[in-house]
């Protein structure tokens, strides 16, 4: 039994995805090694090798797999793949994107988004944006699986693995990059920051979000969005929390004028300790959030962003 | 051009879902069902095409029991064409589907599928990405925007940290995200209409496909509940919770 993980990375460096990624291989027990396709991509080997828990790193270093295009990237993995017992990504836009695609070529169901490793071939996963969770048992013989990595610690970086190149398989001519518009921000990645500062239709404009900027500046946060902030155009659409955004599990979720509506919960209730502030008092989130305040957030957010200061 | 949309039936998303107590999966008789919102984002993409006269026909399919008739009347009622219904009362996974709807594409032949980018029952979000790889089209997922230029597709697709623009050869298969579109009402007169368009009823059999599930359902729980919370007077004594007892700033 072994396994291989797919990195996510941008050519310069793995991203943190891929770290808790490993941790999840790590716990099915044997060897993993690491999979790293792209163009002039050496650095994120060299980067790769150094994660404890990985074996061995695949290097493929060619311009069809610059863009870690789905129509390339499948055929590729599902070749290397007959030689493992579990292929695993992260459950993120990239891993959602390529991995489905080469479960087919491999004709295996993908396991999408587990949160527990229970043996060799049984996980838990959400259903029903994280109201239920299925365990269940996989009958084929490569385990595909994209593993969610809020649910898994990040992996350490004191590993020595040896990199061999790859072979690629060539461009499938199905398909080709045009541009990409990044949403630049200074602060941390939502999906790593320690605490967000998350924003709902409360907010009432696009302006507003400087209130909860402050305040993320004060912890150190990420700032993040409700569906409804985001559908309003208040924010871009990568701060989406949620079932169908990003899912969280920070030490601190802040959620200042949202609901809590099931697609949001489904998002953040793994956090740690959920601070609800909401004019609101019936609201559901105020349900789940350990502290809650109760009152007009363009009042109570200017304070507590001053009252951090003492 | 023709375009191909498929929908799925699923427990309506303002329902609050309840586990079965003996563990084997969820309360569904008696539960309000409706159309996966992103499939209604689909099939709206595609009436829309038509309305700028891009597409001549679009055929809508289903596969499950009996009633996702009423989920392609559904789609009728927006502005589908016809719909092809493929009757089981089997668990379907993702590949079980996407075979299902390769054959059905491989007779249908249209230029472009749409399909939403995940159900909001089983959170999978695989069909499109597996029909792809079995048809070896290209693929758009997460779909924010779409123009046919020059015999191609140009998807605009949402990813972490921001949007990416590709290229897709056409045919090709398309899941849709959120901002798509926003999807209309039916109107009565349309609802009207829509039950005199025509429905062909399959089976898997007629596919000569094997859905037999590749994973067991152990069991299904009810996730770990969150201790009660407490409201806070002010935003000192919240400081002062943070700080001493729960230790997170």
């Amino acid at each position: 039994m072994s396994s291989l993980i797919i990195a996510e990375h941008d050519n310069v460096e793995i991203k943190p995805s891929t770290l808790n990624t490993v941790t999840a291989a790590t716990a099915l027990g044997d060897s993993a090694d690491l999979l790293v396709a792209g163009k002039d991509c050496g650095a994120v080997a060299e980067h790769g090798a150094k994660i404890s828990g990985i074996r061995r790193v695949w290097l493929i270093d060619k311009p069809e797999y610059e863009h870690q295009l789905a129509e390339s990237m499948a055929p590729l993995i599902a070749d290397i793949a007959r030689n493992y017992s579990h292929v695993l990504a992260p459950s993120s836009t990239f891993g959602k994107n390529i991995l489905p695609r080469a479960a087919a070529l491999l004709d295996v169901q993908q396991i999408s988004d587990i949160v527990a490793v229970e043996s060799d071939d049984r996980f838990v996963r959400p259903i029903y944006a994280g109201n239920a969770m299925a365990t269940v048992r996989s009958t084929d013989s490569v385990k595909v699986i994209t593993v969610r990595t809020t649910a898994f610690k990040a992996a350490e970086m004191t590993g020595t693995a040896t990199q061999e190149t790859y072979p690629g398989k060539g461009d499938s001519k199905l398909s080709g990059f045009l541009k990409r518009e990044s949403s630049k921000s200074e602060r941390p990645e939502l999906t790593a920051a320690k605490v967000i500062v998350s924003g709902g239709r409360g907010m009432q404009n696009g302006e507003n979000f400087v209130l909860l900027e402050a305040l993320a500046d004060k912890l150190g946060a990420a700032v993040g969005a409700s569906r409804a902030a985001v559908d309003a155009g208040f924010v871009p659409n990568d701060y989406q929390v949620g079932q169908t955004g990003k899912i969280v599990a920070p030490e601190l979720y802040i959620a200042v004028g949202i609901s809590g509506a099931i697609q949001h919960l489904a998002g953040m209730k793994d956090s740690k300790v959920i601070v609800a502030i909401n004019k609101d008092e019936d609201a559901p989130i105020f349900q789940i959030a350990d502290y809650g305040v109760v009152g007009d957030l363009f009042k109570v957010v200017p304070e507590l962003t001053e009252a951090l200061d003492k | 051009m023709k375009v191909l949309v498929a929908v799925k039936r699923v427990i309506d998303y303002n329902v609050k879902i309840r586990v079965k107590t003996d563990g084997s999966g969820i309360e569904t008789s008696n539960v309000k069902m409706s159309m996966n919102p992103f499939d209604e984002i689909a099939v709206e993409e595609a009436i829309r095409l038509k309305e700028a006269g891009r597409v001549n026909e679009i055929v809508v399919v289903s596969i499950g029991a009996q009633q996702c008739q009423e989920t392609l009347r559904t789609a009728f009622a927006m502005g589908a064409d016809r719909g092809i219904h493929v009757l089981t009362e089997k668990t379907l996974e993702p590949l079980a589907v996407s075979k299902l709807l390769k054959e059905i594409v491989q007779i249908e032949n249209p230029d472009l599928v749409v399909l939403g980018k995940q159900a909001i029952d089983d959170d999978s979000n695989q069909c499109a990405q597996i029909l792809a790889g079995l048809l070896d089209w290209g693929q758009g997922t997460f779909a924010s925007r779409l123009d046919l230029v020059d015999g191609k597709i140009e998807v605009t697709r949402e990813v972490d940290g921001g949007l990416e623009t590709l290229w897709l050869a056409m045919p090709a298969i398309i899941s849709t995200d959120l901002r798509l579109n926003e999807p209309r009402y039916a109107s009565l007169p349309n609802i009207m209409k829509a039950k005199k368009k025509p429905i062909d009823q399959k089976t898997p059999e007629d596919y000569g496909v094997d859905i037999t599930p590749r994973l067991d359902i152990l069991k299904v729980e009810n996730p770990p509940s969150r201790a009660a919370g407490i409201k806070v007077a002010n935003v000192n004594e919240l400081v002062t919770k943070l700080r001493d007892e729960a230790g997170v700033i």
